[in-house]
């Protein structure tokens, strides 16, 4: 990964350039939007759910035994706004769109696709690059926020249902508010669309320099998946210590 | 076709000392060749001789090492060639995009550089698909195609960019006879409906010397002989003689 960043500096710098271009190309902006959305809403639904479940299954007995049933809410709150959320959510779309991005735009890669397209004096950039990446860092803030508010239910609805606890919703919600501000939802979508453009640089970087037949699409689409991870997870570490000061 | 009227003259294309090794390996090895504006040349060669190098080379894909490549006298490493002359490229694959009709394929070029309003690409499509014998085929995806509608889809995009020189590498791989004799007659009309300048790249002989005005054979990144087909034919060359000549041995 490292030997390629150098690239992948490149290809974001080459992408920022172009977006001037983005409103030119906002058919397949929207096209990539509502594909994004389409594949992923209901995965994230439910993954947010649990994760705000088996968060408040974690922490709620143990401060509820402390008398701290009033601080639930918010630990809840605070874990998804600002980390568990954003996190999984590029986890699972770096796994689930990402992928789909290396695969595309290696197969073009093969198959000379990409090639004709120059011929044609048709930038790829402009045509494959900018109109996924535009779309992917406006989906996943999006897909953030409804994460966010699933993970807040899902939390409240084990925190009033399970007997070591038997927080009611209201209760639950009215500690959350008074713990997480704002400014903590903004830090967890401000760092999802960060992990957004990793996941799409990375990807459309690994689509491009994609080689061989088959082998080498999946070569590209692991490499990708992985790359993303693995960016996403030092970032969040990064991006949480600016957000702190 | 009334567009063809449109068409300016074909250019002509010089390769001066063309050399490109890949990992220390020459695949060009010092290429010099000339084509006339509005002639057809065709190169043939072995698998592996350099041939669809050679063509990246001419349509901007791939940089050389040295050498130099001139079309109508002037360098194509300057950044005005692609605005002043217009060239385009049959692929060996066909190199349609998948995920569009072939109708957004071949109107591709329109579109994105919004030469023309959509009505009107729409009409200069549906000729061209005409002119290829693939009017109704503009709603299909490719993956729907024969290798050979594939083949006149692709040159039908060439079409629209109204080039100057069309380069086709290995238009007739993977076709049938009848399909092949298709896409050479489709080469010949070309030549004689607008004038364009035709590099084929290919080791099928019938079309080869079905089409060509003049021909080269490469082997090992270099020209053994450049002629009209006739005097490669007769070239005294082993290697060329094997390469035109290679049969199958039946021994009773």
């Amino acid at each position: 990964m490292f030997e390629n960043v150098g690239e992948i500096v490149l290809l974001f710098w080459r992408t920022l350039l172009a977006l001037p271009q983005a409103w030119r190309q906002r058919q397949k902006v929207f096209e990539q939007f509502f594909e994004i959305g389409n594949a992923s809403l209901l995965m994230v639904c439910v993954l947010s759910f649990f994760i705000g479940g088996v968060i408040a299954l974690n922490f709620g007995p143990a401060l509820v035994e402390r008398s701290l049933a009033n601080a639930v809410g918010g630990v809840v709150g605070l874990a998804i706004a600002k980390e568990l959320a954003p996190v999984m959510m590029a986890i699972l779309i770096a796994g689930r769109i990402g992928s789909a991005m290396a695969a595309e735009i290696g197969s073009m890669r093969v198959y000379q696709e990409i090639d004709a397209l120059r011929t044609m004096n048709i930038n790829p950039i402009y045509y494959l690059v900018l109109p996924r990446i535009v779309a992917i860092a406006l989906a996943l803030p999006l897909l953030v926020v409804f994460s966010i508010l699933v993970g807040w239910f899902g939390g409240a609805v084990v925190a009033e249902f399970n007997n070591r606890m038997e927080i009611p919703f209201k209760a639950f919600f009215s500690d959350l508010k008074n713990l997480v501000a704002l400014k903590d939802v903004a830090n967890g979508v401000f760092k999802s669309f960060c992990f957004a453009v990793i996941i799409g640089v990375v990807s459309c970087h690994q689509g491009l320099c994609t080689i061989g037949g088959p082998r080498g699409i999946g070569r590209s689409v692991t490499k990708a998946v992985v790359n993303s991870i693995v960016l996403i997870v030092i970032f969040d570490y990064l991006l949480t210590r600016l957000l702190q000061q | 076709m009334n567009r063809s009227n449109s068409h300016a003259a074909g250019v002509s294309l010089v390769v001066r000392g063309l050399r490109k090794s890949f990992d220390g390996q020459p695949v060009l090895d010092g290429i010099d060749l000339a084509v006339q504006p509005g002639e057809i040349f065709v190169i043939m060669g072995p698998s592996g001789s350099g041939k669809s190098v050679l063509l990246k080379h001419l349509i901007g894909l791939e940089a050389p090492d040295a050498g130099e490549i001139l079309i109508n006298g002037e360098s194509i490493s300057t950044p005005e060639i692609a605005a002043k002359y217009r060239m385009a490229m049959v692929f060996q694959s066909g190199a349609l995009l998948n995920s569009l009709t072939v109708g957004e394929n071949v109107g591709l070029y329109l579109t994105e550089h919004r030469l023309k309003p959509p009505a009107e690409i729409e009409k200069i499509v549906a000729e061209i698909l005409a002119d290829v014998g693939l009017k109704d085929a503009a709603n299909k995806m490719p993956a729907e195609l024969s290798g050979g509608m594939k083949k006149r889809v692709a040159i039908a995009r060439a079409l629209v960019i109204e080039p100057q020189l069309i380069l086709y590498d290995e238009p007739t791989s993977e076709l049938d006879p009848l399909s092949s004799v298709v896409i050479g007659n489709e080469i010949l009309d070309l030549k004689h409906r607008i004038g364009v300048t035709s590099l084929v790249v290919s080791h099928d002989r019938d079309l080869a010397f079905g089409v060509a005005d003049r021909m080269a054979v490469i082997a090992e990144g270099k020209i053994v002989t450049i002629g009209t087909p006739a005097e490669v034919k007769n070239f005294p060359n082993p290697l060329v003689q094997n390469f035109l000549h290679a049969d199958f041995k039946h021994e009773n």
